[in-house]
């Protein structure tokens, strides 16, 4: 359902990736890992569009991202994304947060986006903080505000930019947990995450990243068993030690 | 000499009030005028188009670097030359006040957009918001907010600058309150007077744009 042909960009003379390639099916659980500043972060924003790349082809249900003729506010709607740095509105409630763009950009009647919004707080599990602003929701409340704003939008897939990063430790799990159920319900997911532990459970693949260039893309089982280049080895036995 | 005492300042008011009006009426003209061409400007700064920002720059800089009062002068009496006919004290202050409070508004304008977080647009533009959707609802709100205590500080400046169209034969609150002073050798008490207005109607501006901060505070 995603394709990544040849992508490349690079802001000045500094690279950040470099003919990139690889393909997401429907359905499919996807964790994209690798070193800080490997180019994953700018891999998965360039597949809806907030970064421009220089070369290469990006197709999303067989529209090209990069094409001029492309609607990409209407691409985007059905694209969800939650960043690392939850990105809620703050003059905005919850459940305000998450009617927002289902009202605006698909005209959607109040009453029937406010009902979506309590039943996908509800799902996420707090129906309960549908009121609070996000300055009243701790990191992972505020995160699944955001999981539940993208989700709003009826996406054909969903685009984690290391959604547990900034979180405390005891937050990671209620986070993980809703994106494991998201897997579960067959959700097609690109997830950039140092979570391994989440990767073993729910991906089906792993691309595995480092200085700008896809340098593995294998099932997951071939991935955690037997990684094939020494610098996916060097990071999984840095980052699995603990 | 006349006494100063309320039936003196009840006698005196429908000329200050008469002031009260000029001042008033040109200081929201002038906010309006100034905020929306301040407005324009600050998007205009933050265009990705390199001339059109930079043009918006120019005006800004050039604004700020000429006299008040020289801009009021220059439009009561070099632009009658070239149309023909007079512009009018009144209208020659407001277009002077417009023009120079656009700039300054503009800056706090863009300081104020450029204060929302740059994720704030990208998590817009992600639910598939439009840009300009994403700049109305969701990043001027909050720029807004961050603006607020500027915002105030200059429409405070604006609205005690309103006093100099004296210079141009416009009667407002202070030139009301000089001429009657003048008149009945109450100079003094006056302008005290006048002081005591202006303080309080300031003080009244600043606790509501409080309460105002107060009440959406993020």
């Amino acid at each position: 359902m995603i394709v990544v042909e040849h992508l490349s960009k690079s802001y000045g003379t500094t690279e950040v990736l470099t003919d990139c390639s690889t393909a997401v099916a429907r359905g499919e659980i996807v964790v994209v890992c690798g070193p800080s500043g490997s180019g994953k972060s700018t891999l998965i924003k360039c597949i809806n569009g907030l970064e421009p790349f220089d070369a290469g082809r990006i197709t999303v249900d067989g529209v090209s991202v990069a094409d001029p003729a492309t609607n990409l506010p209407k691409l985007r709607a059905r694209i969800g994304m939650v960043f690392q740095t939850f990105e809620l509105y703050p003059h905005m409630t919850a459940t305000e947060n998450i009617t927002l763009a289902p009202i605006k950009a698909l005209k959607r009647p109040r009453a029937e986006a406010v009902a979506r919004a309590h039943a996908l707080l509800e799902r996420v599990g707090i129906l309960e903080h549908a009121d609070r602003y996000p300055a009243n929701l701790s990191g992972g409340q505020q995160q699944r505000v955001a999981i539940a704003r993208a989700l709003a939008m009826d996406p054909i897939a969903m685009l984690f930019d290391e959604p547990t990063s900034a979180l405390d430790p005891e937050m990671i799990n209620e986070v993980l947990d809703v994106m494991t159920a998201l897997a579960q319900d067959g959700m097609t997911m690109i997830v950039v995450t140092h979570e391994m532990g989440f990767a073993r459970r729910v991906a089906d693949r792993v691309v595995f990243m480092d200085q700008g260039r896809i340098v593995e893309d294998s099932s997951k089982s071939a991935f955690f068993d037997r990684p094939a280049s020494d610098r996916a080895q060097l990071f999984l036995s840095k980052i699995l030690q603990h | 000499m006349t006494r100063f005492n309320l039936d003196y300042v009840a006698g005196a008011l429908p000329l200050l009030w008469d002031g009260m009006q000029t001042t008033l009426l040109l200081t929201v003209l002038s906010l309006i005028g100034g905020l929306t061409l301040g407005m324009l400007l600050a998007v205009l700064r933050l265009s990705r188009v390199k001339s059109v920002a930079l043009a918006a720059a120019s005006y800004v800089n050039l604004i700020r670097a000429l006299p008040l009062l020289l801009l009021i002068f220059w439009f009561y009496f070099l632009v009658p030359l070239w149309l023909g006919r007079p512009v009018g004290g009144f209208t020659s202050a407001l277009i002077g006040f417009v023009l120079f409070e656009a700039a300054y508004f503009s800056e706090i304008i863009r300081s104020g957009i450029q204060s929302v977080r740059r994720g704030q647009i990208f998590s817009g533009l992600a639910t598939g918001l439009t840009y300009g959707q994403t700049m109305r609802a969701i990043v001027l709100p909050q720029a807004l907010r961050n603006m607020l205590p500027l915002l105030l500080t200059e429409g405070i400046n604006l609205f005690k600058g309103t006093a100099l169209v004296y210079v141009v034969g416009v009667r407002d609150f202070l030139t009301a309150a000089g001429i009657i002073g003048t008149r009945d050798n109450t100079l003094v008490p006056m302008y005290c007077l006048v002081a005591v207005v202006y303080f309080l109607l300031c003080l009244a501006a600043s606790l509501s744009v409080g309460r105002l901060q107060r009440r959406y505070a993020l």
